[in-house]
């Protein structure tokens, strides 16, 4: 495959998930269980948005066609977003959503450390910063997991459920194609699937103290990255695109 | 953001007149109260009630802004606002704090919030309809809320005072981003320049009614500004806020909604048509379009996030006894 | 009411060769929350590079009703202070 059409569809996928992820992050602001949280979650939010903006202005600037990171994040249908159902999915209670961080950051951390070693020195500066980002999402969601699931009958039980409800998404992040193989043996990007035992590792290490214990399961839930989403996910789009679809073209 | 001037404190206290007196000078020189000095009752329950109405301000306010979070037009934008919003929530959580010193917990101020029985700044009660609020909010709530906020960063209350500082410095951000989203619709299309002037419309008497009822019906006024918990009376803040808006409105090319408005050679001021005060009091006694969806959403907030709460307290209480248990086997 | 969430003061080294400065209170139900939520809610600008958190109840406070006798007795003693003794403007700063 062709390095920069691969390097483009990389740099969507991520920025994709880190936008979708921010976006549902965010939707809690005012809403969190806990004054502090109201802090916190918007904190995380931040950082993902961040972290789209970057990935986006990258890749308008491969593709070379003068779009932007609001051309990129804003103006695509339903089926060209590139995101992990994983971070689709909608918030649920507060065991859902710190779960879904958990898993979420305990992958991309490892992923961000490799990428910092990159042969392209854009995408080592994104991954340097975010790194750090995502080591701190892992130790709060963490914390919170290891709260809700060492906690009362009720919060065991629903931090249970998420984790049979989530767990179903996350072989996703390890999948290869021919994207990540072409980037992969280029030393622009690290193979996803190399980092399982890693995430792994640390979710083990949260779900001991936690009490939880990762499921088998049989069926996987992929389709993401080929632009397959959840129904929910054409109502995320429908807020986050209202403004421009509703007045195209504006400057705001 | 701030609260309207404070709504329904009893400032009455029953001290003997040396010891009003004493604390009275102390006010006088300057000093600072702070939570453990001697203080008339009617000066902290004015306190208590007043720093309370701000910090329900402060969280009720994340409501009508995180409105638009998911639908912020742009990523800058995006990222502005739930910076801003998240801003309000740490401004509420200074201000609990600051209460808190006077022995009420957060716990109490949100179950009074809850029952309907805290007072919070009606101008949340009124919905964000367009984006355009989301940048009038920022410019003339927030500007009107840094009027009332900079002269409290002197209140003769510590704690508060100190609260203060740290929200205006961080507060002053708010209304800028406000004012260049206004500006940006304002030279935007015809479109954008209606969907401005509408927000405006709409949102500039609740803006005139933020800073309370006028002097002559301000019953708690004279008593604050006595105790140096308030600076400066609702009217002359409400006019100071005028005089500063009334100019970056005509920046923009956007008409203020008041055909009364003018300007005084003379006293160099403007003047303004008369404020619609029963429209103020329905909304402050519970009429206003989001009243009730306000408290249901906070409620809500606080009723799913109980099992939460429960739980991380479960866990801290288990860890502490493993902890205890560890300990006693080493011994 | 459910129990109540307790209340740990916060204090934070705005950087190095400074000391740690109070600078607020969160709630938390454990010392580790307590840090988390001293991050997020008060170095959201780049405030500190270190973090202490103490439970509020755990504060031991002089007494205010003995604010007189605790306080006032080293105001007399002007002798500790460098203004007190007169040195000829001729000798130099010292």
């Amino acid at each position: 495959m062709d390095e920069r059409a691969a390097l483009f569809e990389l740099l969507l996928r991520l920025g994709d998930d880190c936008l979708i992820l921010g976006h549902r992050v965010s939707e809690w602001c005012g809403h969190a269980p806990i004054l502090e949280e109201d802090l916190a979650m918007p904190n995380m939010g931040l950082d993902l948005i961040g972290q789209a903006r970057s990935l986006y202005a990258y890749a308008g600037e491969i593709e070379g066609k003068g779009r932007g990171e609001d051309d990129l994040a804003y103006l695509r249908s339903d089926r060209e977003y590139r995101n992990l159902l994983l971070v689709e999915r909608p918030n649920g209670d507060f065991a859902h959503t710190m779960l879904r961080q958990l898993y979420f950051a305990a992958f991309m951390e490892p992923y961000w450390r490799e990428m910092a070693k990159s042969t392209d020195a854009t995408l080592a500066g994104i991954a340097g910063k975010a790194v750090k980002e995502m080591a701190y999402h892992i130790r709060h969601a963490g914390e919170w997991v290891i709260r809700m699931g060492d906690g009362t009958e009720e919060s065991a039980r629903r931090m249970a459920d998420a984790v049979e409800e989530l767990t179903i998404y996350t072989d996703e992040m390890f999948q290869t194609d021919a994207v990540t193989d072409t980037l992969s043996a280029a030393g622009i990007a690290p193979d996803p699937s190399t980092l399982r035992a890693e995430w792994e590792r640390t979710i083990d290490m949260v779900f001991t103290e936690a009490k939880l214990t990762l499921p088998k399961y049989q069926y996987p839930q992929i389709g993401g990255r080929a632009g397959l989403h959840g129904e929910e996910f054409g109502h995320l789009l429908s807020d986050l695109q209202y403004m421009q679809r509703t007045y195209p073209g504006m400057t705001w | 953001m701030y609260s309207q001037g404070l709504i329904g404190a009893d400032s009455s206290t029953t001290e003997s007149e040396e010891f009003l007196a004493a604390f009275q000078a102390r006010i006088d020189r300057e000093e600072k109260i702070e939570p453990n000095d001697p203080m008339p009752e009617g000066y902290r329950r004015t306190l208590v009630r007043q720093i309370g109405q701000h910090a329900h301000s402060e969280i009720v306010g994340m409501l009508p802004e995180g409105n638009w979070i998911t639908r912020a037009p742009t990523l800058r934008r995006k990222a502005a606002l739930l910076a801003k919003v998240q801003d309000e929530g740490g401004h509420g959580l200074y201000l609990y704090s600051a209460a808190e010193t006077l022995g009420v917990s957060r716990d109490q101020m949100t179950e009074e919030l809850l029952a309907g029985k805290a007072k919070y700044s009606s101008i949340f009660n009124y919905p964000t309809l367009t984006w355009a609020d989301i940048g009038t909010i920022g410019w003339l709530v927030d500007g009107a809320a840094i009027m009332n906020q900079i002269p409290l960063c002197r209140c003769s209350f510590g704690p508060y005072a100190r609260a203060m500082i740290r929200v205006c410095k961080e507060e002053s951000f708010h209304q800028r981003q406000g004012y260049e989203i206004v500006m940006t619709l304002a030279k935007g299309t015809p479109e954008q320049k209606r969907m401005a002037q509408d927000s405006l419309d709409r949102w500039w008497w609740p803006s005139l009614m933020m800073f309370g009822p006028s002097d002559s019906d301000s019953v708690h006024s004279e008593q604050s500004m006595t105790w140096k918990i308030k600076r400066f009376s609702n009217d002359d803040l409400r006019q100071k806020f005028i005089d500063a808006t009334v100019p970056q409105a005509e920046y923009l090319g956007l008409k203020v909604p008041d055909p009364d408005l003018r300007f005084n050679e003379e006293t160099g001021h403007y003047e303004h048509g008369e404020i619609d005060w029963d429209e103020f009091w329905r909304v402050v006694k519970g009429g206003g379009k989001m009243n009730r969806d306000r408290i249901a959403d906070r409620k809500k907030a606080w009723d799913d996030g109980a099992w939460v709460r429960e739980a991380a307290l479960a866990h801290a209480e288990k860890r502490r006894a493993r902890q205890e248990a560890t300990l006693e086997a080493a011994e | 009411m459910t129990q109540e969430t307790p209340l740990w003061e916060v204090f934070i080294r705005p950087r190095n060769g400074l000391s740690h400065r109070h600078c607020g209170s969160v709630h938390a139900a454990d010392e580790v929350l307590a840090l988390q939520a001293a991050r997020d809610v008060y170095t959201r600008r780049g405030e500190g590079l270190s973090i202490w958190v103490v439970r509020s109840d755990q504060i031991t406070a002089s007494d205010p009703q003995t604010k007189d006798e605790t306080f006032e007795p080293t105001a007399s003693k002007i002798y500790r202070h460098p203004t007190f003794y007169e040195i000829p403007d001729e000798v130099g700063n010292m």
